[in-house]
This record gives C-alpha cells, structure tokens and sequence, in this order.
C-alpha cells in the first residue's frame, strides 16, 4: 500500500523517532507484519498439500498396512491423517486470523485518513512535480478561477474541499477512495471467515474427548448398544454426521465417522423416510434419486412432511439434512437352493439382505451372508437395435444379487447371481459368478436354460450323472454303441468299458474335463498307443454323459429314452451343459440357488449438517467479493487547483492530479480536466496560456 | 463572463455513459435485449429461477461487454447467429451425418476439430509474425484466433443442443467434464488474449499465448482419440445444478487469465534477455505493458477466481452437506488462490516488479494445472466428476 511519495505514507505510530518500543509495541508489530504471515500461510499451504496427497481420514489399519509400523507412528504422532483438524494446523489458523486481524487494524487508521483527508497543504512545487499538470495566467480574477476548478472537479466526479491559506487557494478533489474501503473489507473478510470456519469446526469434539468425556466406539453395535461415553448431545456444536434410513423406517441419530470409529450424534427431532425414489438414465445411471421424509419434532404442531433430492436439502432446526447416497434398505428374497450333490435336495430360504444365515445341508455347514441386491443391471447393447427392432441400445438383465459362502474353516467365497436367465449369443444361460477375493473379477458359470427358461433340465441332467444306477445303464448303453460301430462285440470288454465311463464322470464331477484330461494322459501314458486310448475313452465319456443326457429328457417327456431323437437345439443344449458340469466342479458351493421372488426395499443415504457458523462464512464471502472488486477496479484519484493572485492582475491556477494505480489512464481523464478548464477560461479570446 | 456554478458545472461534465453511446451500442443493446425476451419466452418452462436470474444476467453482462469491446461485439453477435442456424439444421441426432452443414462445419465435434485446427494454425502464424516481424501475418495470426474462438464456442453452443436430442432428457450445458471444460479454456484464453490484443494494440504477444492454447488442444485431441471423450454422457445427479452454470465457467476465466499471465511471464523474461537495440525489442512490446497485462490479467483471475470458490463452496452446501470439506480439488483451490494472492500483495505492498513476478506468474500456472488437471489424474475426491 505504501507505493510513492503523495500515497499514504508507511505510517507506523512508533517509527517518529521514540527512543524504545515497548515489548507490546514490538509483539504487536512482529505478528501484524507480513513476514509472519507469508511464513504462516507457507506452512499451511504445505499441510493442506499433505492433506490432499495422503487420503484422510481412513482407517488406521489402511495407514499401518500402507505404511510400515515406523511411519505410521510416525505420521499418526503429527496427526497427518487428519490434518486439517490436526491441533498444530487449527493453532496455525488462530495465528493468522490474529495476524491479519491486527495487521489490519494496525493499517486502519492510516487508511481512514486517505478516505477523509483531501490534503489541502500541498505546495506548488509539489503540483509541478507532478507528471500531470497545468498552469494557466488568467485575467480572470482568482474568485472566478477557484469557481471555475470547483466546478470542474464536481463536475468529473470529484469530492472538493476548499481551503484559502493567504491569499494562496487550494481546491483539492478526490474520488475512488473506496478502493481503501476494499482493502480493508477484504482483509476484515478472512478474518470473518475463519472465525466462521471455527465455529463450524469440531473443536467441541475434540475437547471434549481431550478431556476424556468422549470415547470414540469401533464395533459393529446397534444404536441401543452404544455406550454413552460414544454418544454426543443434540444441539451441542457444529458436526456432520451420516445416516442411512430403509424405507419405512425411523432414525433419531446420525453417525460422526471419527478415525477409526464413530460417535453417535444425536438429533432434537425424528426422520422418518416414507419413500426412497430413484430415477434412471436410459442407461442404467441414476439421474436423481429422492427421499419423502417426515421430521417428528415434538416442539412442531405437525410433522414435517417434504420431499428432499440431490441438491435440494431440508433444512429445520439449525440442522440441514441432505440427499447423500442410497443403498439396500433390507429386501427380501425368496430363494431356492438346489443341493448339487446328487441327493436332488431342494431348500426353500426367505432371505434379507444383510442378514446372516447357518445352512445345514446334508452333512456340512455353511453360513450364509446376503450381501446386496441390484434392481437394475444395465448395459450397452448395439445388437439389441437390430434384434429388437427397438430404439434403445441398452439393455436390462435383470436383478442381481451378490452373498457370500463361509465354510466350517472360515474361507469365505463370494457368488453373484442373475435372477432371469441372459441372452448370449442367441443362447439363454443362467449366471452364476463367484470369486474367491474382492480384488478379483467375478468368473461366471453358465448354466445353459432349458426350453422352459429354466435350471431345471440341466438340474436334473447334474443330478442324474451323480447316481450310480443311471449312469451304468447309460455308460453300458454307450459302451456297447461304441464297440458296435467300432464292429467288436463282446459284453465283457463292454462292462469294462462302462467302468472307465463311471470313473471318469466321477473325476468330471469333482475336477472337470481338466481333471479328467489329467486322468486319461496318467492313464495312457504307459500304454503303447496313448493317442487311440485317449481318443477312445474321450468318445466313451461324451456318449455315456449323451445317454444320460437322453435318460433325462426321456424322463421328462414320459417316453423310453430309446425313442429320443434330439434336435440341434437339444444338442445344443447338451454342449453347453456337460461345459457347465465341468465348469461347475470349481464353483465351490454345495449348492446353486434360484431367486423366485422377492420384495424390493431400499434405504435411503442422509447426511445430516449443523453449521452455525455458515452464515458466517458467508457474510465473510460477500464481503470478500465487494471488497476484491472495489480494491482491483476502483482507483483512487486526486486532483488539486492552486489559485493565487496573478503578477499583472487577474489570476494564476495551476492544477495537477495522480492517480497511483493507473497512471497512464489517469493522463486521459486529466487531459479531458484541464481541456474543460481551458474552454471555460479561454473561450478563444484570452490571452495566450501556457502549459 | 463567467456563469453560475451549476451551469458551469452543468456544461463541464463528462457525457454520461448514455450520451456516449453510439446507435451501434443501442443497436447491440436493443439485439441482446429481444434475444433475451425470445429465450425467455420460448424456454420459460424449462428453467427455474435461478435459471432465469444467470440468463438475465448474462445478458447484461453480454451488453456491457459489447459496450466497452467493440470486437467482442461482433464476435458474440456472429457466434449467436451461427450457432442458431446449426440448431435449425439439427432437429435429430442423425442429421449431424446427412446436412451438410452440420456433418462437415457446424456439429459440435465438426466446430471443435475446426477450432483444433485452427488454433494451431494461429500459433503458427503468430510465431511467423514474431519472427519476420511482418504485420499482415499478425494480422491473419489475430484473425485465425477469433475464428477459431468462435468456432469453439460455437462447438459448445451446439453440444448443448445435442444432449437435449438424446433420449431420456438427460440436456445439460457442456461444461460438466473434462473435455467440455478444455474446450471451454481454449476459448476463454482466446478471448481474453484478443481482448488485451486491442486494448493495448500489440499483436506480438499471441506467439507465447496462443502456445498455451495449442497445449491444452493437443490434450483435448488425445482425449479425444484416445479415450473417445467426446461421447455424451448423462450428468450424475450432483452435477444436475443450476450452479454448474456459474461455477465452472467463473472458474475458467480465472484459469484463462491466470493460463495468459504465466505465457506473459514468459514474455516478460525473453524480452529482458534481448538487447534493447535488437529488432526483438522493437517488436515485443516493452516491459512495463507486458507487466501491466500481467498484473490485470492476474487481478482479473484473482476477482473471479475469488468468486468461483465462493460459489463452489455455496454449491458444495447445497450438494454434498458442507461448504468446504478440505476435498483434495478445495484444498488446492485454496492453495492457488493464496499463491495469487501472495503474487498481488507483493506487487501492492512491496512493489515488486521484474523477473521474480514473472517467474512466480509462470510457477502460478504449474500450481493451477495441478488443481485444474492434477487432483483429478491423481488424488480422488468428492470432486472426481473430472475424472480421466
């Protein structure tokens, strides 16, 4: 601020020669000075970096594990995993909002005295001095002249006074000295903002648990559970808090996430979501999704009754409840489990999402954990256009539910399920996807669907290959199908024969036709010609599964598997199904389930705010705003007409004017000035002037 | 005689800004006006208040504009007409392939490649101009920037009617993701530059500029071609605001000017380093106007970038349940803007000039790419709508 000689001048009030400071004196000066500052904003632009390089605010486990032991000792002693409420970074913030409090308020006086003096003592040299000057000898008496520059300041917008020292006059004229205004209004703005900003900061948080009245809970309790040392009190400082509401259901508490842990923050007032809506993109995104909530405050005549949506929140009581995210409220499905044992046992589970569930099923346990359920599973299709002759390109398969399998020693696998089957390539399967870790994609087992768009045929078709009696009858039937084409009769080799069948559907069952490759070349290793026995028992195997194959849909149709005839579809149908026995041996469950039906039921996602502070903050910001634009685009202007008696009569006016910020701009407004003086001292009959 | 005062004060006073007007300010006044009532009239069920206010708004801003840059007028004026004239040829998406028109100009990916091409083109004809000092060139340089500014606008102008034409609804203006925006950057560094081309009548600072521009071109077309960025998605639900109209675009004409003020940095040093006598120095403008763009460049950034966060904030309220989270994309908008900040009080307090602001106005621009580019390529956030 402080940029030539006819600015405002460095006033500082203790620099006029007194022999010694006093230590205030000295204190107040280090921490308004902008050294301070600069150093202060340094380090907090250095933590805020960290702060967004290093993710905050995760669980202490991720930072050990990313970390090392040391390092994350390290870094926890110095809080960076939370570093904007980290104490040292709030104590930084305090010090700047003192620093500039009193740098400006240090700097008010001296800029209320360029708002309000018109410096009327200037002397003529200092005038002459001035890059932009006139003088004029004029007849006109020095009354007219200091009428005459009066009104030409008015007359541009210039603020006079007026001052008469002997029988010298100044005029001295100003404007835009809100530019000074601006200067202090945005300074005084970040001091308003951050006040604001701690308000809304969880400094009550903090000290309360400095003091040990709050503890931070980590396990997976319900509310009710919760000890009260992890409970905060309504309506006792600013905080941001989560809570997700299933539809139908009530809260009257949200969830601060803290570190590791979470404390329960309670509300004045109840939330009761009547409805969770989502609408979707044709495809498959959610364009907005909205709540239908009703606030049960005891203090209200009525209950609240408002629809909130993304960006459109509800605000009552100082609190501000937002549409944050959505997930499954709990739906329920109603599943079939069919035992792949070959027992052909079927168990009928109404499940709820996010339940946990101990299956017996025939000998083992499993425990069972619905994990989610998608309504929607959408995704680009181009050939659907053409095949449906539809105008979309996109195309929805259907619900999808994921749960995961935990055996007696504690592996866990995760499976996912389509509920209707999915069109492949002209071909219907059922989707069955597992994966063993959440890192990995899950594979998908399809199971091809039969005329009837169901498990069933195929079902029956796995069932049939673990019953000993149905697959020697259809293991002879191919045997002695084989030796016949192959013109070598004899019911003895052909027992044999069914034998290695029986054997290698076993090994199908348990390990898959890379399980049964492994066998055969085991097998024919030793022999003299292992490419025929390969081959040979390659064509056992596919006729024996063939027949049983028939067996089934002989079954089916209630005929004599001799008289089945099957069809390419059937064929088919048969390809994809032993893929699938084989693909199956590595799914890993006991069982395959079949949704029916089920209840869709979502939950709604809040967040839930208090902020006293934000109207702070956002008078601060308006403040700021005014104050940056009257600071860069209003410049304050002076202007001066000295008047003083002429040597031969009449008059002598010289004027002169600065404008600090834009001189170069200031010449043309000064031009136009002393031009206007000019026409009305010199309406061209005068004698001559000189510049 | 002298007259009375109030007459004297009467006859020597400045024109008011309305006597200063000439027909052809009325004129644009009156055009922007109709258009505004038209739009109005026609969209009124489609916008809510607020979208009334910024529409109403702009308009004001766009009359002053043309008030005070007559070239801009010119400029807004044909950017209407074209883009209006491509939304008649555009009544559904298949059209983009069979009108002419559309298919080979006016498309929003047709006018964004002719921007692409035309901005290089510029950058070429600058630097022919620096180097012959030859002033036709400039002058072509200067026109190829206004047509290509125009064309991107235009690009962007029809983008928003294309998403209106797909199905489902899913309209919104285009500048919710990283390939709109850039767009957007090229065009607002365009516009600002040509703006100081005039005001101060130097064209032989558009070589440094327009190489900044022809930089983030070349991201655009490697977004483009290599991660197909140019496809029309649906906005997520938080991005679905009427702020999106206020924030993005103040942002970028913070980012423009501060893009602008580090080539200008760069300006300044390379006109140090020449020997007065050198037919450099004659051509380069000298050092206190390049100095003097740069600061009013920087201050005008600052002011809106000042504004942008503010408006950020009073969004991120509204959307995400906090006006600051200290997000990765907050934190660093903070750090920018106390950077600039920093860069503005040296200059007031200090009044330092030279090479060291230059320096810090060219290390200003790495500061913001990395908020503009960096937090959305490698931190994650609330704010990954960016995302690559």
């Amino acid at each position: 601020m402080a940029e030539t000689a006819a600015s405002m001048s460095a006033s500082r009030p203790d620099s006029r020669g007194q022999p010694r400071k006093s230590l205030g004196g000295i204190w107040l000066e280090f921490l308004g000075s902008m050294n301070l500052a600069i150093t202060l904003l340094v380090v907090v632009s250095i933590a805020s970096v960290i702060g967004t390089v290093l993710p905050q605010n995760e669980t202490f486990n991720t930072y050990l594990i990313q970390f090392g032991p040391f390092w994350f000792e390290v870094f926890r002693v110095l809080n960076l995993y939370d570093v904007y409420s980290a104490s040292w970074f709030l104590f930084i913030l305090g010090f700047l909002i003192l620093s500039t409090g009193i740098c400006v308020s240090r700097h008010i006086p001296s800029v209320w005295r360029e708002i309000t003096r018109y410096r009327t003592r200037v002397r003529e040299q200092s005038l002459l001095a001035l890059r932009q000057h006139r003088h004029w000898d004029s007849a006109h008496s020095t009354g007219e002249l200091q009428d005459v520059a009066e009104a030409a300041f008015q007359a541009h917008g210039y603020r006079t006074r007026t001052e008469a020292r002997g029988d010298i006059v100044v005029v001295a004229g100003m404007k835009g000295a809100a530019t000074r205004i601006g200067y202090v209004l945005t300074h005084v703005a970040v001091v308003v903002i951050a006040i604001g900003a701690l308000v809304d900061g969880n400094l009550y948080l903090k000290f309360q648990e400095f003091t040990g009245n709050l503890q931070i809970e980590t396990r997976d309790l319900r509310v009710s559970q919760v000890p009260a040392e992890s409970w905060v009190a309504a309506e006792s400082g600013a905080f941001r808090g989560n809570v997700t509401i299933p539809e139908g259901a009530s809260s009257e508490v949200s969830f601060l996430q803290m570190r590791d842990g979470y404390l329960v923050q309670e509300l004045p007032f109840t939330i009761e979501v009547e409805q969770f809506r989502i609408d979707y993109f044709p495809n498959g995104a959610p364009r907005s999704y909205e709540s239908d909530l009703v606030i049960h405050d005891p203090t209200l005549d009525e209950p609240i009754r408002e629809t909130i949506g993304v960006n459109y929140p509800l605000t009552h009581r100082g609190h501000t409840i937002y549409q944050a995210s959505f997930t499954d409220g709990g739906s329920s499905l109603y599943l079939t489990g069919h035992l792949l044992d070959g027992s052909g046992q079927v168990m009928e589970l109404d499940a709820r999402v996010f339940e946990t569930y101990d299956l017996q099923l025939g000998g083992l346990e499993r425990e069972l954990r619905i994990d989610g359920f998608e309504l929607l599973n959408i995704n680009r299709d181009t050939r659907s256009v053409e095949r449906t002759g539809g105008s979309s390109e996109f195309i929805n398969s259907g619900p999808s539910y994921t749960f995961t399998l935990r055996d007696e020693a504690g592996q866990a696998r995760e499976y996912r399920n389509y509920m209707a089957p999915v069109e492949i390539e002209d071909r219907w399967y059922f989707l069955h996807g597992m994966r063993t870790g959440a890192e990995e994609p899950f594979r998908y087992l399809h199971i091809p669907a039969d005329h009837n768009y169901s498990m069933d045929t195929f079902l029956a078709f796995h069932q049939a290959l673990h019953r000993p009696e149905a697959v020697a009858s259809a293991s002879r039937r191919a045997a002695d199908g084989l030796l016949g084409q192959m013109g070598v009769p004899g019911s003895e080799l052909g027992d044999r024969v069914a034998g290695t069948a029986h054997g290698m559907i076993d090994t199908l069952l348990t390990r898959g036709f890379g399980g049964v490759s492994a066998e055969l070349d085991e097998r024919a290793a030793g022999a003299s010609r292992p490419g025929m026995i390969r081959e040979f028992s390659e064509a056992v195997l596919q006729r024996t599964l063939y027949e049983v194959y028939r067996d089934v849909l002989a079954d089916q149709q209630g005929v004599m598997p001799a008289s089945i005839q099957t069809d390419s579809r059937q064929r088919a149908f048969f390809e994809e199904a032993m893929n699938a026995v084989s693909a199956a041996a590595e799914y890993g469950a006991p069982l395959i389930f079949q949704l029916n039906h089920f209840e869709h039921r979502q939950a709604t996602g809040l967040q839930i705010t208090r902020a006293p502070g934000k109207s702070i903050v956002y008078t601060g910001s308006a403040l700021l705003t005014i104050g940056v634009f009257l600071l860069f685009y209003v410049s304050q202007r002076r202007v001066w007409a000295l008047v003083k008696p002429g040597q031969t009569g009449g008059g002598e006016l010289l004027m002169g004017g600065a404008n600090q910020r834009r001189p170069e701009q200031f010449e043309e407004e000064f031009e136009q000035l002393a031009d206007a003086v000019d026409q009305h001292l010199n309406p061209a009959d005068d004698p001559a002037r000189e510049n | 005689m002298v007259a009375s005062r109030d007459e004297m004060i009467r006859s020597m006073r400045r024109p008011s800004l309305l006597q200063r007007l000439t027909p052809g300010d009325w004129f644009w006044a009156a055009l922007v006006v109709v258009a505004t009532a038209v739009t109005c009239t026609v969209l009124w069920d489609a916008m809510n208040r607020y979208e009334v206010v910024i529409t109403l708004f702009t308009a004001g801003a766009m009359i002053g504009m043309g008030w005070h840059w007559h070239g801009g007028r010119l400029y807004m004026g044909l950017v209407c007409a074209v883009s209006l004239f491509a939304i008649s040829r555009y009544p559904d998406l298949a059209a983009a392939d069979s009108d002419f028109f559309l298919r080979y100009l006016l498309s929003s990916q047709s006018a964004i490649m002719w921007m692409s091409a035309l901005f290089p083109a510029a950058t070429l004809a600058y630097g022919a101009a620096l180097f012959t000092g030859n002033d036709f060139t400039a002058r072509v340089a200067s026109r190829l920037t206004w047509i290509a500014a125009g064309a991107g606008l235009v690009g962007l102008l029809v983008r928003w009617h294309e998403t209106h034409l797909f199905e489902g609804g899913i309209g919104y203006i285009p500048v919710s993701n990283l390939y709109e925006v850039f767009v957007l950057f090229a065009v607002i560094t365009a516009l600002l530059y040509l703006y100081y081309e005039g005001a101060y009548r130097t064209r032989q600072l558009g070589f440094f500029v327009l190489l900044i521009i022809s930089a983030s071109i070349g991201f655009l077309l490697w977004y483009h071609f290599d991660r197909q960025a140019y496809q029309i998605e649906p906005l997520v639900p938080a991005l679905n605001s009427y702020w999106m109209k206020i924030h993005v675009p103040t942002n970028f004409i913070a980012y423009g000017a501060f893009a602008l003020a580090a080539m200008l940095g760069v300006a300044y040093l390379i006109r140090d380093r020449v020997s007065d006598d050198s037919v450099w120095a004659q051509r380069l403008p000298t050092l206190k106007q390049i100095d003097d763009i740069s600061y009013r460049s920087i201050a005008l950034g600052f002011a809106f970038f000042t504004v942008a966060t503010i408006l950020g904030a009073l969004w991120a309220a509204e959307a995400w349940g906090a006006y600051w989270s200290w997000d990765p994309k907050e934190s660093w908008s903070l750090i920018v803007w106390l950077n600039y900040a920093g860069w503005l009080h040296l200059r007031y307090t200090k009044g330092l000039r030279g090479r060291f602001m230059a320096w810090w106005a060219i290390i200003g621009l790495l500061v913001t790419t990395f908020c503009f580019l960096g937090v959305n390529m490698f931190l994650s956030g609330l704010h990954s709508y960016g995302e690559l």
